[in-house]
């Protein structure tokens, strides 16, 4: 039988079941398209996050108070130590030469009051040195002043969007406002900018980072960001880190250092294997769809048993039987298919046009291990009623017998 | 040209088992016009099918063409059923869903014969039938008689040397039942094979050679030019 032929006669067959072809197709092409969206969704999340890490400069190291292990999950956000992390311990950091810039940070949250209107937002403590490491530009006004890597000063810089909720269109520079319980003089205004690691930074305030000691009384870093030399070994600079701190600490390095690249390569990981769960949680429906098809295919052979037992009679091998069934199921795969990945595609394009800063795409591997599990499910599946079309006895067949 | 030697056929039929032929020997000649008659179960079906190659005997030889057949794998069989054998139902067994000439090519395109020779061939057979005009029509607008000439165009399509026709008038009024007849009987005049299973007294009268079958086996074999089954050899 002619390839040509086969594809004839099989689309015949669809023309005339269309209600049973149509679902069949849907239950195909759903599952293709949800394993491609789902998996462009962890794959965006992944280059999401890629994203965000390369923004942040790829020569950062932080130091978090308190030791840690790194390995095995998310890194860690809050630590508690034995010994605070001090605004001395970061000045004494900023003597190894490797390091080009060190900013501490205290962080708490305070609300942020201008004649009524008020906000509850994130406080950061630091020195000029931390919109350097962070790479935060104002885009009105002036940063923190040099004086304040040693003073408390009543300044701050607002992020954009707390700005635009506190005074809307009008200055801000050189206005008061009400940080708790301190009164402070904004002097400068963030660049509008997105989230980064979890920060929101349009949403914050920065102030002098001994204010902020006095305004949540501790002497305690939150954590201690640095940028390293351009050409700076990270091993060799970590170790002078250590070294410091022991000296600093009693002969404890009590702290845990984390360097860009170990976060980046840890959310890879996660994130990746996040995409494989998902798709396989996706695979699963093509799985359904491959029962469907199985159960569909049985039906179809028990209703056209006479045909089966026409074609033997006509000449027909078991083996063209079974090619037959065996194609019906791989044409409807393949056209199922087709209509997913069509579907999914528009998706992803009509998504990465509502969400334009989320970059949605699908892995390169999605599409053929979508197509892939829908083919092989799609044949599996159809292995049974083809062979029990094959095996079918012509006489009974014929006359319409159970058999 | 058909040659069974002690074929033996059982079926179960739920726990018992039903002897369909017991030890049947028989040779038909190539060109003969045999009718086969019989009660219900007498197994003349099975005889057909046996001949059509669609049933595989228990014990016993099945020569056809000199071909010993029963020793062959599923694919030979099909090659020869296509070349030799031609098929009539008594329920037609057309598909609804193929015009009338679709029908027709269907054993020319599972042989994987071209488009273009399958459409020659179908449209001279229809015309042989009488029904050249009806090739684009499909089996839900043609009437019973029709439909079984249809059926007879595709059965002798592949031109096979063998015509087995199984109750071929059963469902069909008078008229078109000698219509079909007709068809049948001229094609056996042109040299073809002709092989009837039937219930109809009248129609089985008509055929050279009369077989008639009870409980498995060959109860009398009688020719109007008095030879008896086994000399008419090949």
């Amino acid at each position: 039988m002619l390839l040509r032929d086969q594809l004839h006669f099989n689309g015949q067959l669809f023309l005339r079941h269309r209600v049973r072809t149509g679902l069949l197709l849907l239950a195909v092409g759903l599952g293709v398209a949800s394993v491609i969206l789902l998996t462009s969704l962890g794959e965006g999340a992944r280059r999401y996050v890629d994203r965000e890490f390369s923004s942040l400069g790829n020569q950062l190291l932080i130091i978090l108070p308190g030791r840690k292990e790194t390995t095995g999950g998310a890194p860690p956000i809050y630590g508690t130590a034995p010994r605070d992390l001090t605004l001395e311990d970061a000045q004494a950091l900023e003597r190894i030469p490797a390091i080009r810039a060190v900013a501490p940070v205290i962080a708490g949250t305070a609300s942020v009051a201008l004649q009524n209107r008020s906000r509850e937002v994130i406080v950061l403590g630091s020195t000029p040195e931390i919109f350097q490491v962070r790479d935060l530009e104002v885009s009105q006004g002036e940063i923190l002043p040099d004086r304040t890597r040693s003073e408390a000063m009543a300044i701050c810089v607002l992020g954009s969007k707390l700005k635009q909720e506190l005074f809307g269109n009008s200055r801000a520079i050189g206005e008061w406002v009400r940080v708790g319980d301190r009164r402070m003089r904004v002097i400068g205004v963030l660049e509008e900018r997105g989230e980064s690691l979890g920060l929101d930074l349009r949403d914050m305030i920065i102030v002098p980072v001994r204010t902020a000691e006095q305004m949540f009384n501790t002497p305690g870093l939150f954590r201690v960001l640095m940028e390293l030399d351009g050409n700076a070994d990270f091993a060799r600079a970590e170790e002078r880190v250590r070294a410091v701190i022991r000296e600093r600490h009693e002969g404890d390095d009590d702290i845990t250092l984390i360097s860009q690249d170990s976060m980046l390569a840890a959310f890879n990981n996660i994130l990746t294997t996040l995409t494989l769960a998902i798709a396989a949680i996706a695979a699963i429906s093509l799985l359904v769809a491959g029962i469907l098809i199985m159960n569909i295919s049985l039906i179809s052979v028990s209703q056209r048993r006479q045909e089966i037992g026409l074609l033997k009679a006509l000449g027909g091998s078991s083996r063209q039987v079974r090619q037959l069934f065996l194609g019906e199921s791989l044409m409807l795969v393949s056209m199922g298919s087709a209509a997913g990945i069509a579907v999914a595609w528009s998706a992803v394009l009509v998504m990465a046009r509502l969400w334009p800063s989320f970059p949605l795409a699908p892995p390169w591997w999605s599409v053929p291990a979508a197509v892939g599990t829908a083919l092989v499910a799609g044949l599996v599946f159809s292995l049974i009623p083809a062979r029990r079309a094959a095996a079918l006895d012509p006489v009974l067949a014929l006359r319409g017998q159970g058999g | 040209m058909i040659e069974l030697s002690v074929v033996n056929k059982t079926y179960l039929v739920g726990e018992a088992p039903l002897r369909a032929l017991r030890d049947v020997n028989m040779t038909i000649g190539a060109g003969e016009y045999l009718s086969v008659m019989g009660p219900s179960g007498s197994g003349k079906s099975t005889l057909l099918n046996m001949i059509g190659l669609l049933d595989r005997p228990d014990s016993g030889s099945y020569c056809l063409d000199g071909v010993a057949t029963e020793t062959l794998g599923e694919e030979p069989r099909a090659r020869l059923r296509a070349d030799y054998i031609g098929f009539i139902f008594q329920a037609f067994h057309l598909i609804n869903r193929l015009t009338t000439l679709e029908n027709v090519e269907l054993p020319m395109m599972l042989g994987g014969i071209a488009p273009k020779q399958r459409r020659q061939n179908a449209l001279a057979v229809l015309e042989q039938v009488g029904l050249a005009d009806r090739a684009g029509h499909r089996p839900g607008q043609l009437s019973g008689g029709q439909l079984q000439r249809v059926a007879i165009a595709r059965a002798i399509v592949m031109k096979p040397r063998i015509l087995l026709a199984d109750e071929p008038t059963g469902n069909l009024d008078q008229a078109s039942g000698n219509e079909v007849v007709e068809v049948l009987e001229n094609l056996n005049r042109e040299g073809i094979t002709l092989l009837v299973v039937t219930h109809d007294a009248n129609l089985g009268k008509r055929a050279k050679r009369r077989i008639r079958m009870v409980d498995g086996q060959i109860e009398s074999d009688t020719g109007d030019d008095n030879v008896a089954a086994g000399s008419t050899a090949l």
